[in-house]
């Protein structure tokens, strides 16, 4: 199954200068599994979204259609087929 | 050309002169990331910059350039990673050794990890990471960190290192084993004022000529060690404070040191406002304020790695605080200037003619 990736301005340098990725899974499918795959591709994105125990980062935010995938199952959140999982940091520092 | 390399809360800024009088500034690099450590490497044909960044959002890592500063190197992979039960979340210090391929980093939380690709990426000294102390030290208000590293500048089987809180570790086989080596540190804040570890150190210098001799600036209190670590003895007498961040040791008189002292740690100003650095020249027999040049009615403090010398002659003395200003002085400490201000707060400045 194929899911739509959006990437953030300050991260589209890590991800090949692109805003989109359009990434095929195969099915059942997990935000984590999508950001393994993520990761073989373009490691340095990986870095900024992830530490190195897999852990997302505290002030980066995945919406997975429109809901934030902490309100879900986190990295276990499900993917269904043609998922939009939207990358935006989130709302932090002074 | 001289450079100054200013890492703040919020990026790092490079200043650049040809006199020492007139500077130039240029940045932020790398802004909205916290600059805690810097070096300046130039033990190559080419001085590459090192630069431990942390943001908020994206995490730590380290970057470098070989062009200073125009463009930035990062690997794909992290260069400074932990096992998988642990996070880093900030380089303290970025230590030069005499091995022009070695470089050392410290960390929050508190490890040691060893680059021998000139600094690009570095694996974890196990020998410190495994210590059995480890999971008695604790964290500061800046966090858990080993914020001080300093390689012998003879041999590369000695290695000392501080933390916060922990104190003093020294290894003298390259880094598989370690002692604490904090006898006569006091740690005023545990029921033991003298334990065998635990104690806050803020910074600890020495001269290259003489690897023998550290000084050590405390929470609270300020010492010597002639045994390389092994015992410490106060030089606070003649200083107005014992409680401070900075300790600086000059470039080539291994007799001369830099101090700011703050009145306390739950006053955390310059004695009345005044902002001065003290000087020893007698490896902390005696000090002297030196203020000329620098302003009354500072309210702000120096941290641990905001204050550096050059290499040149005479000595370049520097320092940036956390309101943002910078301070240098091209006579030793003599006499001082501000060259820039309304900077984020300053946490790590570095010098060098490159």
């Amino acid at each position: 199954m194929r899911v739509l990736v959006l990437i953030p301005g300050p991260l589209r340098q890590t991800a090949g200068n692109q805003a989109k990725l359009e990434v095929d899974l195969p099915e059942p499918a997990t935000l984590g599994a999508l950001l393994d795959h993520l990761a073989e591709r373009y490691p340095l994105l990986d870095r900024r979204l992830r530490d190195e125990r897999a852990g997302l980062r505290r002030y980066v935010n995945f919406y997975v259609d429109g809901e934030e995938c902490r309100r879900l199952s986190g990295p276990d959140t499900s993917l269904g087929p043609d998922a939009e999982v939207r990358i935006l940091p989130s709302v932090a520092g002074g | 050309m001289h450079l100054l390399a200013i890492g703040t809360r919020k990026g790092l800024w490079l200043a650049t002169s040809a006199d020492r009088a007139s500077w130039s500034l240029s940045g932020p690099h790398h802004p909205m990331t916290e600059v805690y450590a810097v070096a300046i490497d130039h033990r190559r044909d080419r001085p590459r910059l090192l630069v431990g960044t942390s943001s908020s959002h994206f995490g730590p890592t380290v970057v470098t350039s070989d062009d200073l500063g125009v463009t930035w190197d990062e690997p794909d992979h992290a260069p400074i990673a932990f096992p998988a039960d642990t996070s880093l979340e900030r380089v303290w210090q970025l230590a030069l050794t005499p091995d022009p391929e070695v470089v050392y980093a410290g960390t929050q939380p508190s490890a040691l990890f060893r680059s021998e690709d000139g600094g690009r990426t570095y694996s974890l000294v196990e020998g410190l990471w495994k210590h059995p102390h480890r999971e008695q030290w604790g964290a500061g208000f800046g966090g858990q960190a080993v914020h001080t590293v300093l390689p012998d500048p003879v041999d590369p089987l000695k290695l000392t290192v501080a933390m916060s809180t922990g104190g003093v570790y020294r290894t003298f086989d390259g880094g598989s084993s370690w002692e604490a080596s904090n006898t006569g540190i006091k740690a005023y804040f545990l029921p033991d004022p003298y334990p065998e570890f635990g104690q806050c150190v803020h910074k600890v210098s020495r001269h290259p000529s003489r690897p023998e001799r550290l000084f050590l600036q405390n929470h609270h209190g300020v010492y010597r060690s002639d045994d390389a670590g092994g015992t410490w003895t106060s030089i606070a007498d003649g200083l107005p404070a014992d409680f401070g961040f900075a300790m600086v040791s000059h470039p080539h008189d291994p007799d001369v040191i830099y101090n700011f002292p703050l009145t306390a740690d739950g006053e955390r100003f310059p004695p009345g406002g005044r902002c001065a650095v003290y000087r020893s020249a007698d490896a902390g027999a005696s000090w002297e304020a030196l203020r000329e040049g620098l302003p009354d009615g500072f309210w702000t403090a120096v941290m641990r790695d905001a204050m550096c010398v050059d290499a040149a002659r005479p000595a370049g003395v520097y320092f940036g605080s956390r309101s943002g200003e910078v301070y240098a002085s091209a006579d030793e400490g003599e006499s001082w200037q501000r060259i820039a201000e309304h900077l984020p707060d300053v946490v790590c400045v570095r010098a060098a003619e490159v």
